[in-house]
């Protein structure tokens, strides 16, 4: 019993992952604790407005995952989202209160559906690298054009007009078994989510499917001449990487109680490469931990009202991303990895032996 | 820009309508892309301060201008400010990012949030534009701007000068060979740093150009470079990476389409049918035009005659069997 526990969480840990070893999991216990705990320190109302940065988790992931894992830039995370979004509210708006919960559903399948589709035109249309991002981009721009020019009353899907720039108020909470979910529950909801999300996905990577999706990245021709479908293998994260995105828009829009075009403009498609790029975009809880980090940062810095908030975060961004290539978390990990060698050559010496070689 | 609702009739003057809407079109498209082409084609960046380039040279002409000098003389100087500014912001920043094409789009974004926001710090959300030179031409129930029609013709001689200096001077043929090989050319004694400094200057240029020509016709604020991104996105995906051949075909295209649904329909039709068509231009040609052109050029090369190597099994490449330059 215990031994197929211990082979269940060693399935966890793996060379996909930063951080396998012990003094790891110990952190990252404390942490979950940490945000578990939090609204209980900071009350309801806190615990809500910090949902966001949860649920941005897992846009932030959907970007890690094919970017980091797979080496296909997205500029399009945001569309998935976007379009999730759209459709938890006009679905809502429609059936009321009572359908959160099959509008929620809808908005994560229309995400994942369209991913796929423009996953399936780009891939086995042969499109690579670098034009991946650009016709991901204008992907999402024209669905910013139409949404933004969606104002008249004609654009309206039943009882939801789509509203154009003014964007689609009264959304209604995701209500689960009579409950609507705000605050507080709604915290606790995306939290056990995310965290589910994050375990699932560190098995994922470190799993046979994982190592295929790094050989894809690393090259992607050799990784077709072994024989794998390199077409299919990024179809299928494409389209994984949508339904996370498309999670994280629906959770969006019940969190706000409303979407607008803005969530497919550039400026916000740029923000899951930015947190991506900033905790390290091989590392899955880089990912999370910079996006909480830079959205609550951004945040502080709105609140204080400065008109010098976004120049600062731009100079943070452009900092980083110069000083640190690979991120935060990867940059820890080496010198973590430094400092553990220098401490057991230390030990080794003084013991007189020959210090033992770090398998990593 | 004149935007009818109503259908077109076939007469003389929608005609003439459709005509100056097709040219205004193409102008924009063709303007908008060539300073992100020319990075990107010939550097790999994707520069996603594109529209605050645009930017710089919009507001260096409007104060130039605003402050009374001629307009040509303004718009001369919007490019040269903008040309400087790029070569410092390249000098500066980019040169560390040339080995790193997809952390450049974080660096160029993360400098376009600074750019749009300092703008706003120090300018306000608005300046006192230039006024619009020439007037309009009126024909029939119809009038249209004279100077934006005159834009079509300024785009084909921008398009053939970008042409004369990549094919007609030594700086272009250096730019040509460090683009395809930057080591040989390294070898063969070209300054490889020089000419990345000196293409980023030119792509910087004729964006602020483009800001330079439109700043009369468009409001002054902030977000004036954002109205280019979504015609200059859509023509280098259309395009390709080619600069003259893929972004003038590109505009031809996209231009015919964008203003005949705009004067069939109306101008949210017009940009409708634009990124209706990118997405199928990406399933078509995922390489653009340039890919197409390519393809045909190897093909020729293999020995095939020119019937042969036109015959595109469009269905087939539809489908997903085959076709395609990497396929």
């Amino acid at each position: 019993m215990i031994e197929r526990l211990k082979s269940a969480l060693g399935a966890l840990n793996g060379p996909n992952t930063y951080g396998n070893s012990r003094a790891f999991w110990v952190l990252f216990v404390v942490g979950v604790v940490g945000v578990f705990a939090y609204p209980m320190a900071t009350g309801s109302y806190r615990a809500g407005q910090a949902s966001l940065y949860l649920l941005y988790g897992f846009l932030a992931l959907s970007l890690c995952f094919i970017w980091g894992y797979c080496g296909v830039l997205s500029f399009g995370q945001v569309a998935f989202f976007g379009l999730a979004g759209y459709t938890f509210g006009v679905v809502t708006l429609n059936f009321g209160a009572g359908a959160t919960v099959p509008a929620a559903l809808a908005g994560v399948v229309i995400a994942t559906v369209v991913a796929a589709v423009l996953g399936y035109f780009m891939f086995y249309g042969g499109i690579r690298d670098v034009y991946v991002a650009i016709v991901t981009l204008a992907f999402t721009l024209v669905l910013y054009t139409f949404m933004a020019q969606t104002a008249g009353s004609e654009w309206a899907i039943g009882d939801a007009r789509l509203g154009g720039f003014n964007g689609m108020p009264g959304i209604p909470n995701i209500t689960v078994g009579g409950t609507a979910l705000s605050g507080e529950t709604f915290y606790y909801l995306v939290a056990v989510l995310l965290l589910v999300t994050y375990l699932g996905m560190r098995v994922l990577v470190n799993s046979r499917y994982g190592r295929v999706m790094v050989a894809v990245r690393e090259d992607e021709d050799r990784a077709e001449m072994l024989g794998y479908n390199t077409k299919f293998v990024k179809f299928a994260v494409f389209t994984f990487g949508g339904l996370l995105a498309g999670i994280s828009g629906m959770l969006y829009a019940s969190w706000g109680n409303f979407i607008d075009p803005s969530v497919f403009a550039l400026s916000f498609a740029a923000l899951p490469i930015v947190w991506v790029s900033i905790g390290g975009r091989e590392s899955l809880i880089g990912a999370i931990g910079a996006t909480f980090f830079i959205e609550r940062l951004s945040q502080e810095l709105a609140a204080t009202g400065s008109e010098w908030a976004l120049v600062v975060i731009g100079a943070l961004l452009l900092g980083v991303i110069l000083l640190m290539p690979k991120g935060f978390v990867p940059m820890i990990d080496s010198y973590a990895k430094v400092g553990l060698r220098w401490l057991k050559k230390k030990r080794g010496k003084s013991e007189k032996e020959v210090p033992a070689v770090d398998g990593d | 820009m004149v935007s009818t609702t109503a259908p077109a009739f076939v007469d003389i003057f929608s005609l003439v309508n459709l005509l100056l809407q097709f040219l205004d079109s193409f102008a924009f498209l063709v303007l908008a892309a060539v300073g992100l082409v020319v990075i990107f084609g010939m550097m790999g960046i994707i520069n996603l301060a594109h529209g605050e380039f645009i930017l710089v040279g919009a507001y260096a002409t409007t104060l130039v201008a605003v402050a009374g000098a001629p307009f040509v003389v303004a718009v001369i100087i919007g490019t040269l400010v903008t040309a400087v500014f790029g070569i410092l912001l390249e000098r500066s920043i980019l040169k560390y990012f040339y080995e790193r094409p997809l952390d450049s789009m974080v660096a160029t974004w993360a400098i376009s949030i600074m750019m749009i926001q300092g703008t706003r710090i120090y300018f306000g959300n608005s300046i006192t534009q230039a006024s619009t030179p020439f007037g309009s031409i009126s024909y029939g129930p119809y009038s249209y701007s004279a100077y934006r029609v005159s834009l079509a013709f300024v785009s084909l001689a921008v398009l053939a000068g970008i042409y004369l200096v990549f094919t007609r001077t030594e700086f272009g043929l250096k730019a040509r060979a460090t683009i395809q090989d930057a080591d040989t050319a390294r070898a063969m004694g070209v300054n490889t740093e020089r000419i990345y400094v000196l293409t980023f200057g030119f792509g910087s240029a004729l964006a602020g150009l483009t800001g330079a020509l439109y700043a009369p016709t468009l409001s002054m604020s902030p977000e004036f470079g954002q109205n280019f991104l979504i015609e200059a996105f859509v023509a280098v995906v259309v395009g390709g990476a080619s600069v003259v051949m893929g972004t003038s075909l590109a505009g031809i295209l996209l231009g015919a389409i964008s203003a005949f649904f705009s004067n069939v329909y109306s101008t949210f039709w017009g940009r409708i049918a634009l990124l209706a068509a990118a997405i199928i231009a990406i399933r078509l040609m995922p390489y653009g035009i340039t890919g197409v052109i390519e393809d045909f050029r190897d093909r020729r090369a293999a020995g095939m005659s020119v019937k042969e190597a036109l015959r595109i099994p469009a269905i087939g490449v539809f489908l997903g069997f085959g076709g395609g330059k990497n396929d």
